[in-house]
């Protein structure tokens, strides 16, 4: 198992944000995390990311505990791609991408030629190449999403975790990002987990997906499984018809305007 | 095969061979000029000792200026780090100590140390730090809970707490007729002038160790700038990183102030300036930032002394007037 979570408790305070989650996650498989605003995807994703601490033994990475992970040796497994990154400082794309190799390197992240390559690489893979020498802070949220993803693939991971990737791209570059993904799945065997607004893009690309609500956890499997508007319905607090994409077989959710349960 | 030398290494050297040349042009230029106009020739010779040259001038050169150019190389150094560094750790290319206020507190607990009668080392230096790392406290805690300093909210609040500051200094010079207070004003706008070689090496052994322990972090500077939580799945301990320099930066900051008072806007020119030439690499800029630092204040400094028909004028008028207009230039371009 690449991720074996185990009644897994968070708070902020006093508040529960993540109420005993039991759940795992299969070594290269693509992981999708859904639920309404404040359900809790995102501390659920700082847990698992380390960023946030959990509990002694309510968290395994690959069927290790979580605090027995170095700093380092946690950022040669897990690499995290958080929303939006605002950047002020005029990094170019290289030099970003390179930094995904600090968790190889000593306090002064000095590169080597095979670093340089392995960035080489990962630019190519996702498709920003010609970009290499621009500056971070010219290029359009798609452009920069992707690099960052490229900085991420950069720390050869075994899993790979995003934050609503594709909260801010328009639909070409959704698609896109979502393909990369799946690519990087299937080409270097990275466990993808991800968290996401929209149930469709999730339907589409995740097998297995994870329902939350009020940091509890209403249902786990496949997106048929998750995806019913019973469910659907009672979590979001709204009417949805679920029917089929035309596409393939996976359900397709379409909020219908004007009637919600407040 | 032999390994290559690393792009990095390659470069770090190009670029400090380069600003060490700077450096020392500017400081024997600084030891040249002054109003006792010698011949650069006389200046060599003196300092080569190419032939029995004149007593006069040698007093002049190695206990005057050669002391006031060595502080104003390391308290330029000093300064320009202390900019880069808050730029990075708050993540807003506009802070600075002085901008922030952290000069003015550190100010305030030297003049403190100075009534109370404190020698310069370590007691009014020591004042200096605590005033500066109150200062520092209260923007932190002014600015707790946001992810994202909010630009204007930042510089806004150390702009009142100058004001403040500024007051507070009023105060404490009007309540007492001392004569110890006879320079205050001419040491709060930075005057480099009153120094002995002897203070200048207590500020170097507090300095230098400062530079290396900021360079050592320099590569954890840049991580943080992708963010902290960036920064932390990428192996970085942002909690001690954050502190460690901090602390150390005012350390460095309010040392620098209670030797030569408020000399405004060097970490602001200095960090811009080298951040447009050669990027945004901390592991070029903290070396740039220490070589060129020293340079650009020793110039201003040579400004100050020639400028002026009579007498000289503090550096930090020159450091001022060349740093806030570019100040209020790079808000208008941040903002867009």
């Amino acid at each position: 198992m690449a991720i074996d979570v185990k009644n897994l408790n968070y708070y902020y305070g006093d508040f529960p944000a993540l109420k005993n989650l039991t759940f795992s996650v299969t070594t290269g498989g693509f992981f999708i995390i859904i639920g309404p605003n404040g359900s809790g995807k995102t501390t659920l994703m700082k847990v698992m990311a380390g960023i946030l601490k959990s509990q002694f033994d309510q968290l395994k990475i690959l069927d290790r505990p979580m605090d027995q992970y170095s700093r380092k040796a946690l950022a040669r497994t897990i690499a995290f791609v958080p929303q939006m990154i605002p950047v002020d400082f005029p990094f170019t794309v290289t030099e970003i991408v390179l930094m995904g190799r600090s968790p190889y390197l000593g306090m002064l992240g000095i590169e080597q030629e095979k670093d340089l390559k392995i960035a080489t690489q990962a630019l190519a893979f996702t498709d920003v190449e010609h970009l290499a020498h621009r500056k971070l802070n010219q290029l359009s949220g798609g452009e920069q999403q992707r690099v960052f993803v490229a900085k991420a693939i950069c720390q050869e991971p075994e899993i790979i975790l995003l934050d609503e990737p594709t909260a801010s791209l328009d639909l070409a570059h959704q698609v896109r990002l979502m393909d990369l993904m799946e690519k990087l799945k299937h080409e270097r065997g990275i466990t993808v987990v991800m968290v996401s607004h929209d149930v469709n893009l999730a339907a589409m690309y995740g097998d297995r997906l994870l329902l939350l609500n009020k940091g509890e956890m209403v249902r786990l499997g496949s997106p048929k499984e998750v995806l019913t508007f019973q469910t659907l319905e009672h979590v979001y607090g709204c009417t949805l018809l679920v029917d089929e994409n035309p596409l393939g077989k996976t359900p397709r959710v379409t909020p219908v305007p004007g009637k919600y349960m407040t | 095969m032999k390994p290559k030398t690393p792009l990095l290494l390659k470069r770090l050297s190009v670029i400090s061979l380069s600003l060490v040349l700077v450096l020392l042009i500017a400081m024997f230029l600084g030891i040249s000029m002054g109003s006792t106009t010698s011949g650069i020739k006389m200046v060599f010779q003196s300092l080569f000792k190419a032939r029995e040259s004149d007593p006069m001038l040698d007093t002049i050169i190695w206990q005057i200026r050669f002391p006031r150019v060595l502080l104003a190389t390391l308290v330029g150094a000093a300064l320009s780090l202390g900019g880069l560094v808050f730029q990075a750790l708050l993540r807003n290319p506009l802070a600075e100590p002085y901008i922030l206020g952290i000069s003015g507190g550190s100010a305030i607990g030297a003049i403190i140390g100075i009534l109370i009668g404190f020698s310069r080392f370590p007691g009014v230096s020591l004042m200096a730090f605590s005033g500066s790392i109150a200062i520092l406290l209260l923007i932190l805690v002014m600015s707790s809970g946001q992810t994202i300093l909010k630009k204007d909210a930042l510089l806004l609040s150390g702009v009142m707490v100058n004001a403040f500051c500024a007051a507070v200094i009023m105060f404490l010079v009007s309540m007492t007729q001392d004569s110890r207070l006879h320079n205050i004003i001419f040491w709060l706008m930075g005057d480099l002038s009153m120094v002995d070689i002897g203070h200048v090496g207590i500020l170097a052994a507090i300095l230098c160790p400062c530079f290396i322990l900021i360079f050592w972090f320099s590569n954890s500077m840049n991580l943080l700038l992708m963010g902290k939580e960036t920064a932390q799945t990428l192996g970085v301990n942002i909690k001690s990183v954050t502190v460690i320099l901090l602390v150390t930066t005012s350390f460095m900051v309010s040392a620098t102030v209670s030797y030569c008072g408020l000399v405004g806007f060097v970490g602001l020119v200095v960090p811009h300036l080298f951040r447009l030439v050669f990027g945004p690499d901390h592991r070029v800029l903290v070396p740039a930032c220490v070589l060129g630092g020293g340079a650009y204040l020793v110039s201003c400094d040579i400004l100050a002394r020639v400028l002026p028909k009579q007498g000289e004028m503090p550096a930090g008028v020159i450091t001022a007037m060349i740093g806030a207009p570019l100040f209020i230039f790079l808000l208008k371009k941040t903002r867009r």
